[in-house]
């Protein structure tokens, strides 16, 4: 390989393996979206199919983690989910709440129980 | 929200975003994730140049995490650029349901690429949130400004975890993973305020990881295709019950 393309090969990777295999999903919703009026009924359904899907990527990075997390038992993973969760009740709605109590469960949680 | 003429340019709504984003949950939620990444980045030995573009040009926490250590293990070009490719469907419907409330009847399709672009989970909650509260004309000037302040904490956090790498306690690393779950967990359950958003939710986190443990391919896009529908069903039988 030419020094040069030794050095651009890293960026033409980003582009062509993680840039462009992303954005094209991007691209094709503008091209998608561009008949569609904001109460058009068919955007009930593509919402609730987005919303799904951000449920299930969550319920996936819980169930089965990478990396160091995935060394925290699964009973804590769910057990600081659901102390976020309630936190958020309790505490005036506030997402901050939520989520400061939710690590302090989880970080409380693995250090307690983690092998 | 506004009536003063003084705060109606397209400036003032980009920096009234930006302000925004700096008062969201994700602005810190996305520091602590990419701090993360950034150290991950740095252990399987890429750059900071090429990190920080990473970010901002991919702008998708699990696509760029998924190339990083596709690329940093040794996988083929070919199955880490279909690796990507799969973990950025979910970015389609996210476009075509945000579009629709940024437009004008006169916006052309080039103003629209900006968005397009910045559109990720973090983003596409925190506008279907708050935009209905910004005036129509200032909706897109909005939704750059917050978004461009989240990938500016993003791209910040990227070199802070880029410096920190290796130095990261075990139970902390695990915890800026936990954030990206947790924080989408709460602001999903704050901003389902429809029946319909709130059972596609509880569709979509029941399916997933039932479909990933049978082992089903593609289980991401059939729990969004299956719990989304059945989600909207539900909602057609109720409202034509009324």
């Amino acid at each position: 390989m030419n020094p040069v393309l030794g050095e651009l090969w890293p960026y033409l990777l980003l582009i062509f393996v993680g840039f462009l295999p992303n954005e094209i999903w991007r691209l094709l919703g503008l091209v998608l979206a561009r008949r569609l009026h904001e109460g058009a009924e068919v955007l009930i359904w593509v919402r609730a199919v987005a919303t799904a899907i951000l449920a299930g990527v969550i319920g996936k990075l819980i169930f089965f983690p990478a990396g160091a997390l995935a060394s925290v038992p699964l009973s804590v993973r769910i057990g600081a989910t659901l102390v976020g969760l309630l936190a958020f009740v309790l505490i005036r709605r506030s997402v901050f709440a939520g989520v400061v109590a939710g690590e302090a469960a989880l970080i409380a949680g693995a250090l307690l129980f983690s092998p | 929200m506004l009536s003063d003429p003084a705060s109606r340019s397209a400036p003032s709504a980009f920096l009234r975003g930006f302000a925004v984003a700096w008062r969201s949950v994700f602005a810190y939620v996305l520091f602590g994730t990419f701090v993360g990444i950034g150290a991950l980045g740095h252990d399987f030995g890429f750059s900071l140049h090429w990190m920080v573009l990473s970010t901002g040009l991919i702008w998708a926490a699990p696509a760029q995490i998924i190339l990083i250590s596709a690329l940093g293990t040794g996988a083929s070009v070919i199955e880490a650029a279909i690796a990507v490719t799969l973990s950025g469907v979910r970015l389609l419907p996210m476009v075509v349901a945000l579009l629709p409330m940024l437009r004008t009847e006169t916006t052309r399709t080039r103003d629209l690429l900006l968005p397009t672009h910045f559109t990720a989970i973090s983003m596409w909650v925190e506008n279907l949130r708050l935009l209905p509260s910004i005036p129509r004309d200032q909706r897109i000037a909005f939704s750059n400004g917050l978004s461009f302040g989240l990938v500016l904490s993003a791209v910040l956090a990227t070199a802070v975890g880029f410096y920190l790498a290796g130095s990261l306690p075990r139970v902390y690393a695990a915890a800026l993973l936990f954030l990206t779950p947790l924080s989408f967990t709460v602001s999903v359950v704050r901003n389902s305020h429809l029946l319909v958003d709130r059972l596609a939710f509880a569709f979509g986190l029941a399916l997933a990881p039932v479909l990933a443990t049978l082992n089903v391919d593609l289980d991401l896009l059939w729990s969004g295709a299956v719990g989304g529908t059945l989600a909207y069903l539900v909602y057609r039988l109720r409202r034509a019950a009324r």
